[in-house]
């Protein structure tokens, strides 16, 4: 899919960065200003139907996706190709994302059916809680859509146009928007979905991801915690308060 | 050694008439919000029963609690770290809302505005959770009250392991005791070792154990790993809540709702210290049956010299101390051994502790020989509630602790009436079980009159040492999170509402002509 030079500068050279900026100064905002509204919003007390399939299938496939688009896209090239030729690397990349991707695709329609057929579940959802899974499936099914461009273009190098345009994002290389012009619709979609997805997770449920990581910290944690009184803020920090706290002229 | 103090509870049992006060005042407190409708901090569940939410004794259903492994060490019965984590996408032991009960209102203003009928208009169920209409309640908060349902429905209760059930679902042969239900204020807490994201915690000063609502993720695992299954998930704001033990209220040295409240007088609260270098020795001990001492062990006696030493040296308050040695608790559990925790075996060292309660003789005693034993009391084997039932809910099964509980309590009645009939009381009667005078006076001072300086021993924290009270004017108390916005807030960038909710359409009152 070939833009006009200005649009696809945007979209593809200027978006990404918008939404990324959003993500994360977003989610800090909420994390420190809202923090009772952080959380997962598990679904499970109103209704344990359909969740053990569908959402274990979906996070743990999605898991493997996120985790491949890490490795497969970050990983400096020359790393991966000591180790193995670039149509290796795409196979791997097709043949490990789409059967995780389609576990995932699996989990998020048995999610999707779950949210909506059951009224307890419908009923107590937020707009964004129903948007974001649509959000997600076709995200989900676009990225399984580019498996078959893969496969139709594995000796040209296409699959390298995509790792050049991410780690021109991420590593500031800039440029960014040229790489990817011209590149298959599927691709091209699921980029912008993708930044969109990054966008909007502050205002939705997506925070979650963020404590989900930082569970890893419980394999670490000793089991019991005992709180002490005044542990949370140190004596010069209380006292620094309790200054600004005194209006000027009282 | 390592001495912690931790405000205790006691529930004397034998004097709980199943009023349910205490439950509707902890509620009008605590939990009468949207999300919190079908959750009891305090419940009063009439035994035998499966309780509150629905068999929540039996842990190979629920996996709750520590197991001992065979290398001695704990893991939560629902599994070490790595398991739990597993687990977090779809939690397999996490009882759903129906475990509980779909909470509900009635369509009242039907009753109201309906128009004339053949028949009286009524007032239909409806479901807080969906908002529709409910065909039929099919369960609810306390559903077998008062042996309500069939027995065999009842004797599911998990108690009843190691009896010959089948008698007691006869009308002769029938028994129940009431049990009110709070959280435990473990020492050993497996709602703190299962949490994931770290937000529960247990106070240092009293033991109370929180709930940090701005750290809470709504994992959901303190759910399934809490035993006692008081941990509840608000479904609306998707956090994890529990008894709070009424902090604001121990704090200023008042009692907890429900102890205050409570019309019967069986609620105690006291210091106790305790040895916290011990903690997991004591709940790892083999034999399940010896848990109750294990943790019996741990308590460490407020007039020794040597622990008033340590005590101070590890920060705790004298009058704490003070307090301890005054402590109903202390008197209660450890002096007069009357007092024990619930379910012991599940290893985490619970801090509300019970008295048995004391019921009539069966009746195929009373009409036969009464195998009285040899002071002229009746033998406690042969009172209607199994000894074995009361072993299983508060021993681990050990029968010899409960009996001479039992023996005591009666004894102290058995004295105390003889005196009141002006006759004088047979010394052997004290002496049979373990007693003296002195102490079967300060028994029935505790027990039987209870006045409210006795059952309440609460030292006030001191939360000026760490905490500015010039900072807190004009704060908003209590919140739910947000600063003092409710959670409710229409206009914000985060959350957003949750739509489709509608219970009862308000109409305006003028609209009816």
């Amino acid at each position: 899919m070939t833009l006009p030079g200005p649009l696809n500068e945007f979209l593809f050279g200027v978006y990404p960065y918008i939404c990324l900026a959003v993500l994360l100064l977003g989610s800090l905002v909420r994390f420190d200003r809202e923090p009772y509204s952080w959380k997962s919003d598990s679904s499970q007390t109103l209704s344990r139907h359909e969740l053990k399939l569908g959402s274990n299938l979906f996070h743990y496939g999605v898991l493997i996706v996120i985790a491949g688009h890490f490795v497969g896209f970050l990983l400096p090239e020359k790393l991966v190709y000591l180790l193995i030729t670039p149509t290796q690397h795409e196979l791997l990349a097709m043949i490990v994302g789409g059967i995780a991707g389609l576990l995932a695709l699996t989990g998020m329609t048995i999610l999707i059916h779950r949210r909506l057929y059951y009224r307890r579940i419908r009923g107590n959802s937020r707009k964004w809680d129903i948007t974001i899974v649509f959000m997600l499936w076709f995200q989900l099914a676009l990225g399984l859509t580019t498996i078959w461009y893969s496969a139709r273009t594995l000796q040209t190098g296409d699959f390298e146009v995509l790792i050049h345009y991410v780690q021109s994002i991420v590593y500031f290389e800039g440029g960014s928007a040229a790489i990817i012009q011209g590149a298959p619709w599927a691709y091209q979609i699921h980029i912008l979905l993708g930044f969109t997805i990054f966008l909007v997770s502050p205002f939705t449920r997506m925070v979650h991801i963020w404590s989900g990581v930082g569970t890893l910290a419980y394999l670490l944690r000793p089991q019991q915690l005992v709180r002490k009184r005044g542990n949370t803020v140190s004596e010069p920090q209380r006292v620094a308060r309790v200054r600004d706290d005194v209006e000027p002229g009282v | 050694m390592k001495i912690r103090a931790q405000i205790a509870m006691v529930l004397n049992l034998d004097k709980c008439i199943g009023c349910h006060t205490c439950s509707v005042t902890c509620k009008n407190v605590w939990t009468s919000r949207k999300g919190m409708e079908y959750a009891w901090f305090n419940n009063v569940e009439t035994k035998p029963g499966i309780g509150y939410p629905k068999d929540w004794e039996n842990q190979e259903r629920w996996n709750g609690g520590w197991i001992r492994k065979k290398n001695g060490k704990l893991e939560l019965k629902q599994g070490g770290r790595f398991a739990v984590l597993a687990k977090i996408f779809a939690n397999p032991n996490l009882p759903e809302i129906d475990d509980y009960y779909e909470p509900f209102t009635f369509d009242y203003e039907n009753l109201h505005t309906a128009p004339e009928l053949p028949t009286a208009p009524v007032a239909r169920p409806i479901s807080l959770v969906s908002g529709r209409t409910m065909d039929k309640i099919e369960w609810g908060p306390n559903w077998e009250e008062i042996l309500g349902g069939e027995f065999d429905k009842r004797s599911k209760d998990y108690n009843f392991q190691a009896i010959q059930k089948d008698i007691y679902g006869q009308f002769e042969n029938t028994f129940m005791m009431y049990l009110p239900r709070l959280c435990e204020h473990c020492l050993n807490p497996a709602c703190v070792a299962s949490c994931p994201a770290g937000a529960i915690y247990k106070r240092e000063e009293d033991g109370i154990v929180l709930i940090d609502q701005d750290k809470c993720r709504g994992w959901r695992m303190c759910v399934s790993g809490c035993p006692y299954k008081k941990i509840y998930f608000n479904w609306v704001s998707g956090k994890a809540e529990k008894c709070t033990f009424c902090y604001p209220r121990i704090e200023a040295g008042m009692p907890t709702v429900c102890s205050e409240t409570c019309v019967g007088r069986i609620r105690y609260l006291g210091v106790l210290l305790y040895d916290a270098d011990r903690i997991l020795e004591a709940a790892s001990a083999e034999n399940p049956e010896d848990l109750y001492q294990a943790q019996l062990d741990i308590f460490l006696d407020p007039f020794d010299p040597d622990i008033q030493r340590q005590a101070i040296a590890d920060g705790i308050p004298e009058h704490w101390i003070e307090a301890a040695q005054q402590s109903p608790i202390y008197k209660m559990a450890v002096d007069w051994k009357i007092a024990f925790p619930l379910h012991p075996e599940y290893r985490t060292l619970p801090m509300v502790w019970y008295v048995p309660p004391l019921s009539p003789i069966t009746s195929h005693a009373n009409s036969g020989d009464i195998d009285s034993a040899s002071n002229g009391l009746p033998d406690v084997r042969k009172l209607r509630i199994p000894v074995r039932y009361l072993a299983n809910l508060l021993t681990a099964g050990n029968e010899p602790p409960i009996v001479s509980a039992l023996e005591r309590l009666m004894a102290m009645r058995a004295w105390f009436r003889a005196l009141q009939l002006g006759m004088p009381p047979d010394p052997a009667l004290l002496s049979s079980v373990g007693l003296d005078e002195a102490t079967a006076r300060e028994m029935h001072r505790y027990l039987a009159i209870a006045n409210y300086e006795d059952r309440f021993v609460i030292p006030t924290a001191h939360r000026e040492e760490t905490e500015n009270a010039y900072q807190l004017r004009g704060g908003c108390g209590f919140t739910f999170g947000n600063g003092c916005d409710g959670i409710d807030a229409k206009a914000g960038l985060f959350g957003g509402k949750m739509g489709r909710r509608k219970i009862i359409p308000v109409r305006e009152l003028d609209d009816a002509d």
